[in-house]
């Protein structure tokens, strides 16, 4: 049996980013994607930081098809009847390229266009179905009747991957380790979005919500601006929807969100040209899967890639970065001829010394610190009415605010023992 | 907007072969609290109380697997639809 090199599968940005650093190797590549193109099955919330994977890719983003830089970033804590928001923008995020919003259709479908001119290979509508195995190494990939040999198999099948669980290297999918985004895309005119966000055209604002957007469960809502469309949705644990009492269809939530007065003039007038849902991985360090096995390497996604940090989400840079390290990983192998556990562990070792797995190690307690549901709904919705007092002026004389503040604070029970506790641990994070 | 009408703005190719399969038996026999009903995004189940069944809407599926990791019982084998069929996201 004839072998090719690298079998890589999925077609998203880490299997992209994979195959491009590997193009240049003389090595011969094959990306299979079960879509109809790159991208066709990917959903992003969402934006991309372009600084932590500068020093990886190289040429690799030339003229892609971003939407907007962003430039505004905002949080707001939403209550029942009424929010709190932080508004930022600074010189230095609107003068340096710090991140992008992005549509993962146009933008992973460009990426792969951009490969095919290198000579890689890249296969859609190819749903993978099983590895090939000889004497307990990975030796390719089975397509219905199809099979392709290869000396490392790469799974760059995302979230869900079926290629690692095969593998044997995949954690069982717990439903605590996974939320699930709901996503509307609401076109509306270029100019609109200037004026309704307050930036310029190819200027972008991200924006963050956390409390009753989820009815307090684990999870958010965002929103992030294109070009000539919104990205609006939710994310929601999956155990915390389990969880819920009385439960709750996980759909429903995008409509009560819309239906919010900070969100429904936002959005006035837009039209709806797509409803997407995705997984997450959000269990962070602890859910890692095994990286690397006998000729095959896991990356992006499928390897649980993914960080909450509460204050933004970041997936695609470590799907970049870890899709152009696991290359070099196999352009060293080639160079021993040598695909085993033990070679192809030099992915892991690389990547520790990388954002990829210092960022998620040294945010390694966030996800404990997010598992509870005081921040997502005895916070939200305090901190909105205390100002809600202090700045209503009624007919009564208005008391001091110092006294507001306590008296609300003491109220609201954010002062006892354990939440004071739960606060001290943020220095863990 | 109802549910079925987003799910109507999205580009299906759709396969006549379900790539969802429901294990009735393990449904009715362990399952309690059927979450399948409420975690799915495209609204997609439903149980037929006439015929015992639990049903699923496997044309509108946005594949994104939250029922077969909310299915603690085990009773949705769920694997991706096959090449050339499924969602097609024209943004994502």
């Amino acid at each position: 049996m004839e072998k090719i090199d690298v079998v890589i599968v999925g077609g998203g940005l880490a299997g992209l980013s994979c195959a491009y650093a590997l193009a240049s190797s003389g090595m011969q590549v094959i990306v299979l994607e079960r879509g109809d193109f790159p991208g066709s099955k990917n959903v992003t919330g969402g934006r991309l930081y372009l600084l932590p994977i500068k020093k990886f890719i190289g040429d690799m983003l030339d003229g892609a098809p971003f939407e907007r830089k962003v430039v505004r970033e905002r949080w707001s804590l939403l209550g029942n009847t009424n929010s709190l928001t932080i508004d930022f923008t600074s010189q230095t995020f609107r003068k340096e390229n710090h991140s992008y919003t992005i549509l993962r259709s146009s933008f992973d479908r460009w990426l792969s266009e951009k490969l095919m001119e290198k000579g890689i290979f890249v296969i859609p509508k190819y749903r993978v179905d099983d590895l090939l195995w000889e004497n307990g190494t990975v030796v390719g990939i089975k397509a219905g009747n199809e099979e392709i040999y290869a000396h490392v198999v790469v799974a760059a099948d995302g979230a869900l991957s079926f290629i690692a669980e095969k593998a044997g290297l995949k954690p069982a999918m717990a439903s605590h380790n996974y939320a699930v985004g709901i996503k509307e895309i609401i076109e509306l005119p270029e100019s609109i979005i200037n004026d309704r966000f307050n930036i310029e055209s190819d200027q972008g604002c991200a924006h963050l919500f956390i409390g009753d957007v989820t009815k307090g469960m684990f999870g958010g809502g965002f929103l992030y601006t294109n070009k000539k469309s919104i990205s609006l949705g939710i994310v929601v644990g999956i155990q915390a929807l389990m969880e819920r009492a009385p439960s709750i269809e996980a759909y429903t939530l995008l409509d009560s969100f819309k239906e919010r007065y900070e969100i429904k003039r936002l959005i006035e007038g837009g039209v709806i040209s797509e409803y997407s849902a995705h997984l997450i991985p959000e269990a962070g360090f602890s859910g890692l899967s095994k990286l690397f096995g006998n000729g095959i390497l896991v990356i992006g996604d499928a390897a649980g890639f993914a960080l909450n940090m509460g204050i933004t989400v970041r997936g695609m840079e470590f799907a970049i970065a870890s899709g152009i390290i696991a290359a070099e990983t196999i352009i060293k192998a080639k160079e021993m001829n040598d695909f085993s556990h033990n070679s192809l562990s030099i992915y892991e070792q690389k990547l520790k010394e990388t954002f990829v797995i210092k960022d998620l190690y040294t945010y390694k307690n966030i996800r404990a610190f997010l598992d509870n549901n005081d921040i997502f709904s005895l916070y939200p919705k305090t901190l909105p009415d205390l100002v809600e007092k202090i700045m209503w002026f009624g007919e009564e004389e208005k008391k001091r605010i110092s006294k507001t503040l306590w008296n609300s604070l003491k109220s609201s029970n954010i002062l006892n023992f354990k939440r004071l506790k739960h606060f001290y641990s943020i220095k863990d994070i | 907007m109802k549910i079925e009408e987003k799910l109507a703005l999205n580009a299906f190719k759709n396969d006549k072969e379900s790539h969802i399969r429901i294990h009735q038996d393990i449904c009715r026999k362990k399952c309690k609290i059927r979450y399948c009903l409420y975690v799915c995004p495209g609204h997609l189940y439903s149980f037929n109380e006439d015929t015992n069944e639990m049903v699923v809407e496997f044309a509108g599926c946005l594949e994104c697997g939250t029922c077969k990791v909310a299915c603690k019982e085990g009773a949705i084998e769920w694997v991706y639809p096959k090449g050339d069929y499924g969602v097609q996201y024209r943004y994502g």
